[in-house]
């Protein structure tokens, strides 16, 4: 059953939103959780998080970056073609409930799936401050989103170009040196930067959590290959996750698993670049 | 007494280069030979050993005759999927070891036979089933694999309007993401899903029950529901290094070669490590298909590692003479304890310790005792575990009431039926990892109970 895409539009270089019809994944999504999607009959299954969903309309909204051929043949569909797969939802939906106040912290297209959460943890009657982040201000996503979603928010980027100029990280450390009561910290972005967010948390003991991204096929429990270390127990993140406490991720292990195949994801793009200069779609 | 006839297979140098069926099927003339060695016991213990009780005398004496549609109607009216179980049926624990002639190490070829009818009968083409009339109740089976399908089939066939429900993006279940090409081609997989939806089974795949629909829905939404969603949990062996780079599953390793097709990288877009020494830890038919795949991959040496030894390997007989032949090691009675780590956690050989075997256990197999002090190391860059799989317990989530047992597996009586009132279950989800043919049985089983409860 093809699933078709109904809108798509590029919100920073590299980084598009398309929203896809698929009305029993919209019924049942959930804040935290991904799909897994599949082009046609030779693409991978790549997963990617539901950044918002539409019940009533029947659609599923995923931002995704470029990384290689998959996500560049994404991004270079348009409206009305079809994705032949897309199933979800899937992983656990994220723990949100009424805490106090709470800091979302997106990074890069992190934004993204941070999103829905803070919409979900403003409407559980928290106070959620929001703090994005991206190299520089023309890949800053959903500003705007955000800044409507959120009770305070607060901008970074790496050459200061908008907002603090530094990491997200800095921010979060400012508000937690500013004597702030804060019950949870969320922090999603690319590994390192939940990683050095997870080392600059711990020493405040407030509970932190990370959405991880290991490398997935199936999505179900069915192939271990998204196996993560979290407190030294190994745990599948497709379905005791994609969320885990973060001073209990082993980062190094997830950085190095989701490098496995690197040689071929770039002979592949390759192949992929070489093909479409051949066409003269580049 | 002739000779039991040789499969025909394809020689062992070519068929380690390429993906293509290893065994290429009877000509008509070695199945009319095969055929014609059955004696006709008056009382046949072949029949007794399959478990859906087809009619075996009864097609091999119209193989005799020469009528292969009559011996394939035959075949069909117990086995709604000949072709494959011919092809991946252990007969020789089933119908083959209760022939007479296995007491003399020759019994006929029964699976061989079965599957040349289910081949003839494809290469003529079959014939469209009549959709019969319908009963207007509707049946949801969950699980696309060989019990999902046998009870699909069955119940479309009396009548009720059925919809299966299938996590992956294809059917097949284990058939297509388990078991490689080069042992069941994928084309007839497929042929038999085809003639399960022209009996009107309407197929929805990319469908996670308990994540887009509970089974709670489900039972509220249809007049019962039979569960086949199998044993596709893997195991881990809890060993030091197990989360390396290079360290697979079986599940995993043989999803990328099989479902995803990464045998054709870069065509197919999914890679997979292609290891130069590569061990297999485990010596079921999981095992020895991860093993076979691996050496179609390039390497230069692929090892089995099991506790046990060769007697007790529970692989198909057949499918271990043919990992010989293409030149598999095996490394019996040993047993990894731990893996070891090189550049950027990458794999960097496997410590093994010897094995030798003690008194019998519970399973009736000799226990394996390690052998102190005999630790050694085997050399290898990717380490595949196929030391077995558990029911995925993905099915239970969002719902209650489903009663399990300690091993995750689903509690069901006689009749397939489970401890909620429209549920009933099947296969490997009921039984823990099986057989395809123990399966559709038990499918066939709760198909017929179903029936029954719908109609009373
Ligand atoms: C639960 C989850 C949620 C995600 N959500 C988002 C999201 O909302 N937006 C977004 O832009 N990205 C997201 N990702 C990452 C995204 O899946 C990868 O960027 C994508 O698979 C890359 O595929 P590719 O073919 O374009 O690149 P490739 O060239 O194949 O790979 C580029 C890099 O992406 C990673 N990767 C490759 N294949 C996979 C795979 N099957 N699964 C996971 N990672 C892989 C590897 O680290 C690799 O080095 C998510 C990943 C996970 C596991
Ligand atoms: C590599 C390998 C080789 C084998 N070789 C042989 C052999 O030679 N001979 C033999 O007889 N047996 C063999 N077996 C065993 C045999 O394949 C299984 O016993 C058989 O497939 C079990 O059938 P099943 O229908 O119960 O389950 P499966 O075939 O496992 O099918 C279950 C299906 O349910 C789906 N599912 C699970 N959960 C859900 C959910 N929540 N929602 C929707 N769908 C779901 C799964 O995706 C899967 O497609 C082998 C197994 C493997 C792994
Ligand atoms: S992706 Fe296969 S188990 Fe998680």
């Amino acid at each position: 059953m093809p699933y078709k895409i109904i809108e798509k539009t590029e919100l920073a270089p590299s980084v598009h939103l398309i929203k896809v019809k698929a009305p029993d994944v919209a019924k049942a999504a959930k804040a935290g959780q991904f799909i897994i999607l599949r082009i046609d009959e030779t693409s991978e299954r790549v997963p990617l998080t539901i950044a918002d969903f539409d019940a009533t309309e029947g659609y599923v909204t995923i931002i995704f970056q470029e990384m290689g051929k998959t996500t560049k043949q994404l991004a270079r569909m348009s409206f009305s073609d079809e994705l032949q797969d897309f199933v979800g939802p899937l992983g656990t939906p994220a723990d949100v409930r009424e805490l106090g106040t709470v800091i979302l912290v997106g990074g890069g297209v992190g934004i993204a799936p941070v999103y829905p959460q803070v919409k979900a943890y403003r409407e559980a009657g928290n106070r959620v401050i929001s703090v994005i982040g991206a190299r520089n201000e023309s890949l800053l996503i959903l500003e705007d989103e955000m800044r409507e979603a959120s009770d305070e928010l607060h901008v970074a980027t790496d050459d200061g170009s908008k907002g603090h100029h530094g990491f997200v990280t800095d921010v979060v450390k400012e508000i937690l040196d500013s004597g702030e009561d804060v019950a949870r910290i969320v922090v999603i972005g690319p590994p390192i930067l939940m990683k050095v967010a997870a080392g600059m948390t711990e020493p405040y003991g407030v509970e932190t959590i990370v959405s991880l991204n290991p490398i997935m096929i199936d999505g179900t429990g069915m192939c271990g290959g998204c196996r993560v270390s979290v407190g030294g127990e190994t745990k599948f993140a497709c379905v005791d996750g994609p969320e885990f406490d973060a001073h209990k991720v082993d980062f190094n292990l997830l950085m190095s698993r989701l490098a496995l195949y690197r040689d071929e994801e770039s002979k592949c793009l390759e192949d992929h670049d070489h093909k479409c200069t051949c066409r003269g779609e580049n | 007494m002739a000779e039991r006839q040789a499969m025909p297979l394809q020689n062992p140098e070519e068929r380690t280069q390429n993906f293509n069926e290893v065994a290429l099927g009877y000509t008509e003339e070695q199945a009319r030979a095969e055929a014609s060695r059955c004696i006709e016991c008056k009382v046949p213990g072949c029949v007794e050993g399959c478990p859906v009780n087809i009619d075996i005398p009864g097609f091999i004496a119209q193989i005799k005759e020469g009528d292969f549609d009559k011996a394939i109607d035959t075949i069909k009216l117990t086995n709604s999927l000949p072709a494959i179980c011919g092809r991946v049926c252990p007969q020789e624990v089933q119908c083959e070891q209760y022939c007479v002639l296995a007491k003399k190490k020759q019994p006929i070829a029964i699976g061989r036979l079965e599957r040349y009818c289910a081949d003839y009968e494809m290469g003529k083409g079959v014939n469209a089933p009549v959709k019969p009339d319908s009963t207007g109740r509707t049946v949801a089976v969950i699980g696309a694999g060989p019990a999902g399908l046998t009870a699909a089939a069955d119940l479309a066939k009396a009548g009720h309007s059925v919809t299966i429900f299938e996590s992956l993006h294809d059917t097949g279940g284990v058939l297509t993401y388990g078991i490689p090409e080069f042992r069941l081609p994928k084309a007839i997989v497929r042929a038999e899903v085809d003639y399960i939806k022209q009996l009107g089974v309407d197929v929805k795949v990319d469908y996670v029950i308990g994540k887009i629909k509970t089974l709670d829905e489900l039972r509220e939404e249809f007049d019962a529901v039979f569960l086949g969603t199998g044993a596709g949990l893997p195991k881990f062996m809890g060993i030091e290094g197990e989360n390396l780079n290079g360290v697979y599953s079986a599940n995993e390793f043989l999803t990328r070669v099989n479902l995803m097709k990464a045998y054709q990288f870069p065509d197919y877009d999914t890679p997979v490590k292609r290891g130069r020494k590569v061990i297999v830890v485990g010596g079921g038919n999981v095992a020895m298909d991860a093993a076979r795949s691996a050496l179609r991959l390039g390497a230069d040496e692929v090892s089995i590692v099991y506790r046990r030894g060769e007697e007790e390997l529970p692989a198909r007989k057949e499918e271990v003479g043919n990992a010989k032949e293409e030149g598999i090691v095996f490394s019996l009675l040993a047993n990894p304890v731990r893996i070891l780590e090189g550049e950027n956690m990458t794999v960097n050989g496997v410590e093994c310790i010897k094995m030798e075997l003690g008194e019998p256990d519970g399973s009736g197999r000799r226990s394996p005792i390690p052998v102190e002090g005999s630790e050694h190391v085997l050399d290898a860059d990717v380490v595949i575990i196929a030391i077995g799989t558990s029911p995925n317990p993905m099915i239970f989530s969002g719902s209650s009431g489903l009663e399990t047992n300690s091993r995750g597996t689903i509690i069901v009586d006689e009749n397939g039926k489970t401890s909620l009132d429209n549920v009933y279950a099947g296969g490997d989800a009921v039984t823990g990892a099986a057989t395809v043919i123990s399966a559709m049985g038990a499918a066939k089983i709760a198909a017929k109970a179903i029936d029954e409860y719908l109609k009373a």
